[in-house]
């Protein structure tokens, strides 16, 4: 089922960052969510895991879905390594070696046992990738996943993401362009155009 | 070599200084000349090894641990649960905040009046232990939990974490500092309450009845075996209560 959304409007404050905003999100397709800094990109990721509720409007078919995110701050348990973060969201006896294996997909190979504190911006980054993509989900929500990341690593991400998506719907926010066009993303939400 | 150095430096600097005290007590003693007002060190070491012979030296310390730790302990728990339910709703937090500030400016000796008039005698320094520890893991513990990471419970919640999972990594790992310092901080004052009130009290087999006896009958050296013995007994406790804390706040967030 697709996720709609209709007049979706939110506010701090004086400052509206979402205003009647209106959108389809195609089951299983990717779609890109672009604009500058500060129109709401962030705060709509918010609202559709249901941490933030909206001022007004509605939105349809996330009941039942389950979503997993890698966030703008990567949200890591520090003194836990990048194995047991990812083991933290996922059912116990879950097998370590198909964590391992996504680890190295990534390129963190060697670095899985360390504490995530003692691991680098780019490398935590691709550690809240592989929870998000190893929690089962339906829908996939990732604001700015490749942040941090050389070009390099980005491809390598990207690649990971496609190899490991399982038909799932993505939700993808970028300043990036080329993230989208990476990615496949058939759609493209501009609230810079709000 | 510079470690090892740099310790026994550091053992030579809790040293000296307490030598310098016994010196500065066996000075004062000899001074004032009367074991009867000052004691000498070496009066109070043949004092507590003639106390250790005897069996109640032995159950009096029992009776006192049992009865200030039970104290103690209740006073994590309660205090624990009272923070937990304060940080949950904030409205009991306004409302517990004057009671515990009144607990904490109360003095020692009214408390210990009043329980008189409450509760059997034997059970007031289990009251006084628990009441001084009370505000302080009160305290520590509301302030841990408002320091829990509220975009890791985010996190968890979008994950669907299960709550003994959140419990255990999200908070009581994040909690544990607090509680380690909770414990640091009233274990001492538990004890010091807890014999001022057998002292008063007087229940049997507790190091307060031997200390009001050995003022009873003047044996001043005795008087001051039994302090240091308080004195031994709660350093002792407190440290090892510490390394157990610490080695279970590192079993916490281990496996996951």
């Amino acid at each position: 089922m697709d996720i709609l959304l209709t007049d979706l409007s939110k506010s701090f404050g004086e400052k509206t960052v979402l205003s009647h905003l209106s959108a389809r999100f195609p089951q299983g397709e990717c779609t890109g969510v672009m604009g500058p800094s500060g129109r709401g990109k962030t705060t709509l990721f918010q609202i559709l895991l249901g941490l933030t509720p909206p001022d007004s409007g509605k939105i349809e078919g996330l009941d039942g879905l389950r979503c997993s995110a890698v966030f703008q701050e990567e949200r890591l348990l520090e003194g836990l390594s990048a194995l047991e973060n990812v083991a933290f969201v996922l059912p116990r006896g879950f097998s370590r070696e198909i964590i391992g294996e996504h680890l190295l997909a990534l390129g963190l190979g060697g670095s899985e046992s360390l504490p995530v504190r003692e691991l680098s911006g780019g490398m935590r980054r691709r550690v809240s990738l592989a929870r998000a993509v190893l929690s089962p989900s339906d829908l996939l929500l990732l604001d700015e996943p490749f942040q941090g990341l050389d070009e390099a690593t980005r491809q390598k991400a990207i690649k990971y993401l496609l190899d490991h998506r399982a038909g799932r719907t993505l939700l993808l926010i970028t300043h990036n362009p080329a993230d989208c066009q990476g990615l496949g993303c058939q759609q493209l939400l501009d609230l810079g155009a709000q | 070599m510079m470690r090892s150095t740099s310790r026994g430096n550091s053992l030579w600097n809790k040293v000296w200084p307490l030598l310098f005290w016994l010196a500065v007590w066996q000075l004062g003693s000899v001074a004032v000349g009367q074991e009867i007002l000052l004691a000498s060190p070496a009066a109070v070491s043949k004092a507590l090894g003639r106390l250790a012979t005897a069996g109640l030296f032995w159950s009096s310390i029992a009776g006192s641990f049992g009865r200030i730790s039970l104290g103690f302990l209740l006073a994590m728990v309660f205090g624990g649960a009272l923070a937990a339910a304060s940080h949950r709703f904030p409205l009991l937090e306004t409302l517990v905040r004057p009671l515990m500030t009144g607990i904490k400016s109360t003095p020692v000796a009214s408390f210990v009046i009043l329980a008189l008039v409450w509760i059997k005698a034997r059970n007031l320094s289990v009251f006084i232990a628990f009441l001084m520890a009370f505000p302080i893991a009160y305290t520590n513990l509301l302030e841990g939990l408002s320091a829990v990471d509220s975009k890791l419970l985010e996190m968890a919640k979008v994950f669907r974490v299960g709550k003994l999972r959140q419990l255990l990594y999200l908070y009581l790992s994040q909690l544990w500092p607090f509680l380690v310092s909770a414990a640091s901080l009233s274990l001492g004052l538990s004890w010091k309450s807890g014999v001022a009130a057998e002292v008063i009290g007087l229940p049997r087999d507790s190091i307060g009845e031997q200390l009001y006896q050995a003022k009873i009958f003047l044996a001043t050296d005795e008087l001051f075996a039994w302090t240091l013995v308080v004195i031994l007994i709660s350093m002792a406790v407190e440290k090892l209560l510490l390394v157990l804390l610490r080695w279970a706040g590192r079993r916490i967030g281990g496996d996951v």
